[in-house]
């Protein structure tokens, strides 16, 4: 099978280009650098089978960024067939600033010239022929988005696909033309494939190609020793880049033909995004909208009607019939989010009640047992919380599909740089409200190793989507039992896992993570409307996904422990009553003294047990938290025959009942399962991006300490209000531990920086480096230090 | 008259006359079409006023007041 690769800078259409080429479904963003894994897929309408592979979003082929590196790689070593270089037409020059690069390279390519729907809309216009006779490969104007074009595409990328093409460089006529066809001969002789390529990047001083080619680097720097420049001095790497884009401007400049009068009117975008990023109302804005995106979701008394008494007792159409109160109550109307859970809830209600019903006369207790509570206690109480998620995904695709997370990064990055991090680690963080497997593969546009290690560490402090019933079933339990707020204590939740996670990122930051404040130089999209079709396509995906692992993964571990709840190390079989006798009780009480000071342990008495091991089942997937829950209540309720399964809510109801366990408790062991050690899957990524076994093993203690502290923390705060002052004081001992600590070893690497001398580039910029950094360091010992702070502390002192 | 894009204000226009800084950096300055002869126009401030967004080559770019001190630009005399 033949090998296309799709190149472009980030955010130009490549991987809408690879779902509509390949059929596949690869989730699609405004924000630049979605995709930073390649992926493959197979196109099936050429003469042969063509397997296409989407490569990471790149703006240079240089060595910086491990997406670079990725792309890089592949293209010279994977050897495909072609590539297929994806340059939006609405940025021109920038996204011909790699296509020079990739030309260089002996590899066949078609350009396929995106967005020229949007070009054409504009009023301006773009000859591809002439851009065709510039570039001497094939050009194809066609729209991702649109489908438009991709045929014609496809099949003169076929063709080009036969043909030989030697790599041809716009450096040709450029003051540096003679070394490069030096150097280029030197590597052609030792047989190196693409030899232009590598010999433009050697004369770069590229750090990849230096290493590969030491021998004819010499050459490289016998000519820079005599080579001078008026503006860049032998600073080759500038000249290059320098002359690809004046080469661009003053080509290329002849396919583009602009409107007359300039500058367009205030477009839509520019509108929209002057309120968005105000100076004074961006950041409120913000808050305001991720306030709502979660009343929308979880939101029990909608309007606030319930709250402010105006609804009445039989408001509810549905009382007494299948379906009561999906809607609401006498406490409110309730959310979309909410109406949505309750109709899948009366479903599977219905279902297994049915099936209870059925089974009730015909079969023996023990198989109703498993059926009831086995199966579809576990299962549904997990199920029944799909809706909310996806109505939570919804709305983070919607928010980053029209542009506006970028902005978020951009409003928000100096609140991120006094935490040690760059705006761009936002967008991984998010992602981590959905999952944290690909929020912790999206790290590599983390340019700096040190700010990747910290964000990973805290991605799973993010409360995942799979987190989301351990909240959404204990907040809706404090709820019912104190009748307040479920939206308000989740969204508090969440605002937790962030402090953590800000604190724990200070806190490394100053400690094992040091470094400094990695740049922020980012493109800032367009704003367009969400694609309902994008849209419609990566929801499906995750209601799959979800459902899988329901199905699969989650079902396997309730009938595990279902069994293991019902059999005694002896092999016989317990009913309900006694499951105290059981394997997992055993095991679980031997572990839940562990729990005391957080709250859910020995103090909880016989059936505490079932905490520490819903928190242990956690670790092979979150849901499997309240999928214990549901199989474990569903047989604490005595005389479970006519009973339905317990669905996730009722089931904590019944659990705080059966344990008397604290809200202080239930509030610590939220804490504890969203910030511990996370899923498997979660924990084989981080294993991999991290790297090293040693970073690994201590980010798996990290995880731990930190989430037995903050356990504790809330516990003990939340019990006892008073023991808060003995936290902050802890913390306070600890913050100045660590700025002491800093600032000896501070000193004794300053004497040896001093020694070395400063070996400046350009003296004005530098000194704006160094207040900057000075400025950015000693920020954790200001006040935001508080009550967790001390907590990592722990975590880090190894 | 020279002055880096750091001092700038809303809506002042210039054209890059160097690029300073090291490495990585300056690299990706580069890449981004930073380079001696574009034009750059100052388009806002970010809310705790860092970083700024600046039109060049025909699309936005964000970069830190740090990053921006790196570049000096010539701006026409008034």
């Amino acid at each position: 099978m033949i090998k296309f690769a799709l190149a472009g800078n980030p955010n130009c259409g490549k991987t809408t280009l690879f779902n509509n080429l390949t059929g596949a479904t690869a989730h699609v963003g405004n924000w630049p650098g979605v995709t930073v894994e390649k992926r493959d897929g197979v196109y099936k309408k050429c003469p042969e089978p063509v397997s296409v592979v989407d490569l990471p979003g790149i703006y240079s082929l240089s060595p910086y960024t491990p997406e670079e590196v990725i792309a890089r790689n592949y293209i010279l070593d994977e050897k495909p067939d072609l590539i297929i270089n994806i340059v939006d037409a609405t940025n021109l020059e920038r996204n011909l600033y790699l296509t020079t690069q990739i030309l260089e390279t002996d590899v066949p390519m078609v350009v396929a010239l995106n967005m020229m729907d949007a070009v054409e809309k504009n009023g301006d216009k773009i000859d591809a022929r002439v851009l065709e006779d510039l570039l001497a490969v094939p050009v194809v104007p066609i729209s991702a988005l649109r489908e438009k074009g991709l045929k014609e595409l496809m099949d003169r990328a076929y063709a080009a696909s036969k043909r030989r093409r030697d790599g041809v460089s716009v450096l040709g006529s450029s003051r540096l033309a003679g070394i490069i066809g030096d150097v280029k001969a030197l590597l052609y002789n030792a047989g190196v494939d693409s030899p232009l390529f590598h010999a433009i990047k050697l004369v770069e001083n590229d750090e990849i190609e230096v290493a590969n080619h030491p021998e004819e680097y010499k050459t490289v720097q016998e000519y820079k020793e005599r080579f001078t420049d008026d503006v860049f001095g032998n600073d080759f790497e500038a000249i290059i880049a320098d002359e690809r884009y004046k080469y661009i401007s003053k080509h290329f400049s002849k396919a583009l033909v602009r409107k007359s009068g300039e500058k367009h009117a205030l477009s839509r975008s520019d509108k929209a995004d002057k309120v968005l990023t105000h100076r004074i109302w961006g950041i409120p804005i913000f808050v305001v909208i991720m306030f709502a995106v979660f009343h929308l979701t979880f939101a029990e008394d909608f309007l606030y009607l319930g709250a402010m008494g105006a609804l009445g007792e039989g408001w509810v159409s549905l009382a007494g019939k299948w379906g009561e109160g999906m809607f609401g109550s006498a406490d409110g109307i309730a959310s979309p989010g909410v109406i949505l859970f309750n109709l899948l809830d009366s479903i599977t209600g219905s279902i297994s009640g049915a099936i209870g019903d059925a089974m009730a006369s015909t079969t023996s207790e023990w198989a109703q047992g498993f059926v009831v509570d086995g199966i579809f206690g576990g299962l549904f109480a997990v199920l029944s919380f799909l809706p909310q998620i996806i109505v939570l995904f919804m709305f983070f695709s919607i928010l980053e599909d029209t542009g506006y997370m970028a902005r978020v990064a951009f409003i928000l990055d100096r609140i991120f740089r006094k935490f040690g991090l760059s705006g761009r680690a936002f967008m991984p963080m998010i992602m981590g409200f959905g999952c944290s497997i690909p929020a912790m593969i999206n790290t590599r546009t983390l340019a700096d190793d040190k700010e990747r290690t910290a964000t990973i560490r805290v991605i799973p402090f993010f409360s995942c989507g799979a987190k989301l019933p351990i909240l959404a079933a204990i907040a809706g339990a404090i709820a019912q039992l104190y009748s307040s707020n479920a939206d308000a204590i989740t969204f508090g939740m969440y605002m937790l896992g962030i402090t953590v996670a800000i604190l724990s990122v200070i806190f490394m930051r100053n400690t094992t993570m040091r470094g400094d404040t990695p740049p922020f130089i980012m493109e800032l999209p367009a704003y367009h409307a969400p694609q309902a079709k994008a849209l419609g396509l990566h929801l499906w995906d995750k209601t799959k996904h979800f459902v899988k692992k329901a199905f699969t993964i989650i079902l396997v571990s309730t009938i595990a422990i279902w069994f293991l709840s019902h059999f005694t190390w002896a092999w016989t079989y317990v009913p309900d009553e006694n499951m105290d006798e059981s394997i997992l009780a055993g095991i679980g009480q031997l572990l839940q003294p562990l729990f005391t000071p957080l709250g859910f342990g020995s103090q909880l008495g016989a059936a505490g047990w079932v905490f520490a091991v819903a928190a242990v089942t956690g670790l092979i997937a979150k849901e499997n938290v309240i999928a214990t829950f549901g199989t474990l209540a569903a047989c604490l309720v005595a005389g479970f025959q006519a009973d339905e399964a317990l669905e996730g809510i009722d089931s904590v109801t019944t659990l705080i009942g059966a344990t008397g366990i604290s809200t202080a408790g239930l509030i610590s062991f939220i804490a504890f399962n969203m910030t511990t050690i996370p899923c498997f899957a979660a924990v084989a990524t981080a294993k991999a991006e991290l790297g090293t076994k040693k970073l690994f093993k201590s980010t798996l203690v990290f995880w731990l300490v930190v989430s037995y502290i903050v356990g504790t923390v809330v516990y003990l705060v939340g019990e006892w209000w008073w023991t808060v002052f003995i936290v902050l004081a802890v913390a306070a001992a600890t913050v100045v531990g660590v700025i002491a600590y800093n600032r000896k070893r501070d000193a004794k690497v300053g004497l040896a920086a001093a020694g070395a001398g400063a070996i400046g580039r350009q003296s004005e910029c530098d000194h704006a480096e160094a207040a900057a950094d000075a400025d950015g360091l000693p920020t954790a010992d200001s006040d935001d230090a508080g009550e967790d702070a001390a907590d990592d502390g722990g975590a880090e002192d190894k | 008259m020279k002055k880096t894009l750091e001092t700038f204000s809303v809506g002042e226009r210039g054209v890059v006359s160097s690029v300073g800084g090291e490495g990585k950096m300056r690299r990706r300055l580069f890449d981004m079409g930073v380079t001696p002869g574009a034009e750059i126009m100052l388009r806002k401030k970010a809310p705790l006023g860092d970083p700024v967004e600046v039109s060049i080559r025909g699309y936005e770019l964000t970069l830190r007041k740090t990053e921006a001190a790196c570049v000096l630009m010539e701006v026409a005399n008034d």
